[in-house]
């Protein structure tokens, strides 16, 4: 195994572009693409963790960690196609119609 | 050193892919390189020899949720060359943080670098012929001490698969 | 030495077997499923009353390589929006997929390029899934309406049946208890039985979910050419298609080499621990020995020389192949061979027979409409397997803890799960009769 700090440094890149993506992006599932490398910079650190301590728990969560991305993104999803079918359009910001 | 090698390979191709799907114009040029991201992380759980969550990350992050993804792509997709921005105003402003708080860290990480651990508690890893067997161990432990996480998880993926086939029903 | 000079060479050391059992896989499973296309052609003239191929090469046999370099050689049309670096990616994503999940399989005791990982069968499972992804970008990249519309329909299809492959092969996973390559084929081997004998129903429900993964009748309605015309592929030509076309022949020999390494017994013989069966092992030196006879009496009775010398040049390689079989139980300094090369050939006659059963019901079914195969998928098969992993469960733990009989616990929970099935079959006629009568249609809520 690498040293720690090379799987640290790797998660936080990951996380740090996945941030930029949710932020910056105006198609929303572009932002939940992001959402899911924010997930996996997560996974690499708890999988790193977890070879590291030699507990296999890390690897248990990560797993979790997994089948709730894919609860998520499940229903995100939907969430666009219902809004889509309405509004025509997929971009963040024309979605204001809670907007005063 | 077969090792390190892996290990770079992966993580070279893992951030290369993630700052080109957050760039591309394309939503589905987006989609292809977060499926690259993925595996390349898969290849990463593998090298850290934790091979039943290698497997999972692929069937379920690049067979399961990167299928979704790019079929509600093909059913959303409008002409992107109508929509010149494609980032919104602020991304200046998240650049510089996101760069502010990844320079604190790296140089948290490399000021320690000579430090055994990087100062953090921990204790050295246990050489990878001497691991016991992945995915019994995964599943000992998730049967045995996290019945009650898997339990409620999959009331949480029955509940999230209603959800999404109510939410994308056609009200007819 | 440089020490990275060293580190090769220690790297090469350790890994050559699996490089150049890798180098093999891709080069020679193209061939191989060239092969298998002549075949089929052959199986479906002989179902049809006729004789197929017969033209290029004695019987037709050199016609894949004729069919191949056509396809080379066929201007490759790229649509004109297309998207390009997709419009390419995509049969390369279908064929590697396909490929490297035959990294992991087991042809014999000894020929596996992964070195049985922790995870073998569950490697080949999620590796071949990859293959969807390739269909889908193929049919999105045409930016043609039939092809999107087939690649929709195509890998719905495919996810569709994945689960309900997937827990077939968990009830098979639960008997084994491992879910390593090579040890599943010693639980067999500890069993005494092959899997098939103890859980069928799984192995039906895999049977119908890998048809159906592999785009074969009669659930190929994305690519049947009155349908979609050739669905995500039709915009595809020349070598791009053939990347396809033996994608799918390579996938149907993955799909086959899992059943035969989970439920038929991998390298095992038929009756693998019954000692007065050894006769057994003869047959393969005298299946190889009766078609080498055959080539030689059909040799004399070729219309041109160089098929005459064709069909002694494949006799002699037959009786070659009876040698090579025959050899380890002859001399005994080769007898710890014999399980290695027996091994394949046991292996690989499971898996044409089961590519013959796939071949078998594509010429004899009828083709199965869109939403009647998501019916079947999600009504039928889903459940059933569901029904079918508990059914086994409740067996081995009436086998361990309450002490009974594991034949009789396998066979009343067996027929609980055929009770199941019949049930099913039934609720869902009377719905399907209820949606017939009914006058809403039922909308294909892929498309808008």
């Amino acid at each position: 195994m690498m040293p720690a700090g090379h799987y640290l440094f790797l998660s936080l890149a990951l996380f740090l572009i996945g941030v930029i993506g949710v932020v910056s992006r105006r198609n929303v599932i572009v932002v939940l693409m992001s959402i899911e490398l924010i997930l996996n910079a997560v996974n690499i650190n708890l999988v790193a963790f977890s070879r590291l301590f030699g507990d296999v728990s890390g690897q248990v969560f990560a797993l979790f960690i997994i089948a709730d991305a894919a609860a998520e993104a499940a229903v995100g999803l939907g969430i666009i196609i219902a809004f889509f079918r309405n509004r025509e359009t997929v971009l963040a910001d024309e979605m204001d119609l809670l907007k005063w | 050193m077969l090792n390190s090698i892996i290990f770079y390979v992966f993580a070279s191709v893992a951030i290369l892919s993630a700052a080109l799907m957050v760039t591309r114009r394309n939503a589905m040029h987006s989609a292809v390189f977060l499926i690259t991201t993925l595996l390349a992380t898969a290849g990463i759980f593998l090298q850290l020899r934790a091979e039943f969550l290698f497997i999972a990350q692929v069937i379920l992050y690049v067979g399961g949720i990167m299928v979704l993804f790019i079929f509600v792509i093909m059913l959303v997709s409008l002409d992107t060359a109508v929509h010149q921005m494609q980032f919104a105003r602020r991304k200046w402003v998240v650049l510089f943080i996101a760069l502010a708080l990844g320079f604190e860290v790296g140089f948290a990480l490399w000021s320690t670098r000579g430090m055994p651990g990087h100062g953090l508690p921990v204790q050295m890893a246990a050489p990878a012929d001497k691991l016991p067997p992945n995915s019994e161990a995964l599943a000992g432990t998730l049967f045995h001490s996290y019945l009650l996480p898997f339990e409620i998880a999959s009331v949480l993926l029955l509940v999230a698969m209603v959800g999404a086939v109510v939410m994308a029903k056609k009200r007819t | 030495m440089s020490p990275t000079t060293q580190a090769l060479l220690t790297f090469l050391q350790t890994w050559w077997v699996e490089i150049v059992s890798g180098v093999i896989i891709v080069a020679v499973v193209p061939l191989i499923a060239g092969y298998i296309v002549l075949v089929e052609r052959k199986l479906m003239a002989d179902m049809q009353a006729r004789l197929g191929p017969m033209r290029v090469g004695p019987h037709g046999l050199l016609q894949p390589i004729a069919d191949a370099v056509k396809l080379l050689i066929k201007e490759d049309i790229i649509p004109d929006n297309a998207d390009k670096v997709i419009f390419w990616l995509a049969p390369v994503i279908s064929m590697t997929a396909a490929l490297t999940a035959m990294g992991a399989i087991a042809f014999g005791p000894w020929f596996q390029v992964a070195r049985d990982i922790n995870v073998g069968l569950l490697f080949v499972l999620g590796v071949s899934s990859l293959g969807f992804l390739g269909m889908l970008l193929g049919g999105w990249a045409s930016n043609s309406h039939y092809s999107l519309i087939g690649a929709l329909r195509s890998t719905a299809q495919l996810v569709s049946y994945e689960t309900a492959g997937g827990l077939a092969i968990v009830s098979g996973l639960l008997l084994a208890g491992t879910l390593k390559i090579r040890a599943i084929v010693n639980a067999q081997s500890n069993y005494g039985v092959w899997f098939v004998f103890l859980a069928p129903v799984a192995f039906f429900t895999y049977l119908v979910a890998s048809i159906a993964e592999t785009n074969r009748a009669p659930f190929d309605l994305p690519e049947a050419e009155s349908e979609l015309v050739a669905g995500y592929m039709t915009e595809y030509s020349g070598f791009r298609w053939a990347l396809y076309f033996l994608g799918e022949y390579a996938n149907m020999i993955v799909v086959g080499s899992v059943a035969a390494t989970l439920f038929l017994g991998g390298w095992l013989r038929p009756f693998p621990n019954v000692h007065w069966l050894n006769w057994l092992d003869w047959l393969p030196a005298l299946f190889t020995v009766v078609v080498g006879v055959y080539c030689v009496l059909r040799a004399g009775k070729q219309p041109v020389a160089i098929q005459t010398w064709f069909m002694w040049a494949v006799a002699f390689g037959c009786f070659a192949a009876a040698i090579l079989l025959a050899a380890p139980m002859f001399i005994t300094r080769l007898s710890a061979a014999q399980a290695g090369i027996h091994g394949a050939f046991w292996f690989l006659l499971k898996v044409g027979g089961y590519i013959y059963v796939f071949m078998w019901l594509r010429f004899t079914l009828p083709r199965y409409r869109f939403d009647q195969l998501m019916r079947l998928g999600w009504y039928i098969l889903i459940p059933l397997a569901i029904v079918n992993v508990f059914a086994v469960g409740v067996a081995m733990i009436l086998e361990t803890e309450y002490g009974w009989n594991r034949w009789l616990a396998l066979i009343v929970t067996t027929v609980f799960t055929l009770g199941a099935a019949l049930f099913l079959v039934r609720v869902n006629d009377k719905h399907a009769e209820d949606a017939v009568s009914a006058p809403a249609a039922t909308t294909d809520s892929y498309v808008e």
